[in-house]
């Protein structure tokens, strides 16, 4: 008795949690947590190039097939289409529901040119014989670079979704929430295409 | 400093809006699309331009580059920071950045062995290969 007495004066004895609580909305935690398990397969795909990308079978290499002219633009188109996707948001913030329908746009094309020419470049290495059946170099490659374009793809059909939504119903808190998913699963592509333009291409050119 | 202690307590409040992640401004996305151009265009040059003449040299610091633009966007892009969502976004990435770590490294590790402790093929066994 006597003890809890000294506890008391000396400083409050606290039996309850004092940190905050969870986010009672927590849709971006989420659609975070989402992400990091999107970034696995990623890590997985990445971790096969490394260890089949030098397997050429006596076929081509990454210096005989990639055109790294085409990839810089690529790598410009993505860039590009996360940034106007950020003027997009910033423009929802301000409640301009025109020019974040038009900044939306924007972002599509970039996206749409961006997908052209993965497909190019694809049709290309077809064409050449150097398809995925050719080497294990060329299976990894497919595999790890269709993933993200295939992400990519989806992407943009969530972005034409979103448009037509927003375009009927207006900014309410509803498409507000899911441009702001949108929003960091299009970065979140570009931050995985940091990885293939350093690990596939460069370093595969670099031999 | 005592600012810090205030702003911990404000998380709640800052989130409870609906908005889990912060915004960002207008000059923050500037600040992070130029940062990603140069990050962007170094490695590109260092090797089309075959600047360097060691290509491990190269090799890291494509690498290396890679890696801080990749932090560039989480920080200007996708927002990240400590205090988001009460730090479990933080938590999140840390914890599949160490299983990204294992896997890559591991991945890397064990085929790399395996390939250089593979028995060594005789003619006859060459022959008889499917």
């Amino acid at each position: 008795m006597s003890a809890t007495q000294v506890q008391n004066t000396d400083e409050k004895p606290q039996f309850y949690v004092t940190e905050e609580h969870h986010p009672e909305n927590s849709t971006m935690l989420g659609f975070w947590l989402y992400l990091m398990s999107d970034c696995l397969i990623f890590a997985v795909l990445f971790a096969t190039h490394g260890v089949l990308g030098r397997n050429y079978a006596a076929g081509p290499s990454p210096a005989d097939l990639f055109d790294l002219n085409l990839v810089a633009i690529n790598t410009a188109m993505l860039l590009l289409s996360s940034i106007t996707y950020g003027f997009a948001m910033l423009q929802m913030e301000r409640n301009a529901k025109m020019e974040t329908l038009v900044w939306l746009g924007i972002t599509g094309v970039f996206g749409a040119a961006f997908l052209g020419l993965e497909l190019y470049e694809f049709y290309h290495l077809i064409l050449e014989g150097a398809g995925p059946t050719r080497s294990a170099f060329l299976s990894s490659f497919f595999t790890l670079v269709g993933t993200h374009g295939l992400h990519v793809t989806f992407g943009m059909i969530w972005l034409i979704t979103l448009m037509v939504q927003v375009k009927k119903h207006g900014l309410n808190p509803e498409n507000r929430r899911r441009l702001m998913c949108l929003s960091m699963f299009w970065h979140f592509l570009d931050v995985i295409w940091i990885g293939v333009f350093s690990f596939v291409y460069l370093l595969g050119v670099l031999g | 400093m005592s600012s810090h202690h205030e702003s911990a307590s404000d998380t709640h409040h800052a989130h409870s809006d609906g908005h889990g992640a912060g915004h960002g401004s207008f000059k923050g996305y500037m600040i992070g699309f130029v940062l990603s151009i140069i990050l962007t265009a170094i490695p590109f040059w260092l090797v089309m331009g075959g600047v360097l003449d060691s290509k491990l040299f190269t090799a890291v610091l494509v690498m290396g580059i890679g890696v801080v633009q990749i932090v560039v966007h989480m920080v200007y892009f996708l927002h990240m920071n400590p205090r988001s969502e009460g730090g479990w976004t933080m938590m999140a990435l840390i914890f599949t950045l160490i299983i990204v770590g294992i896997a890559l490294a591991g991945s890397l590790w064990v085929m790399h062995h395996l390939n250089t402790n593979m028995m060594p093929m005789t003619h006859e066994m060459m022959k008889n290969m499917p």
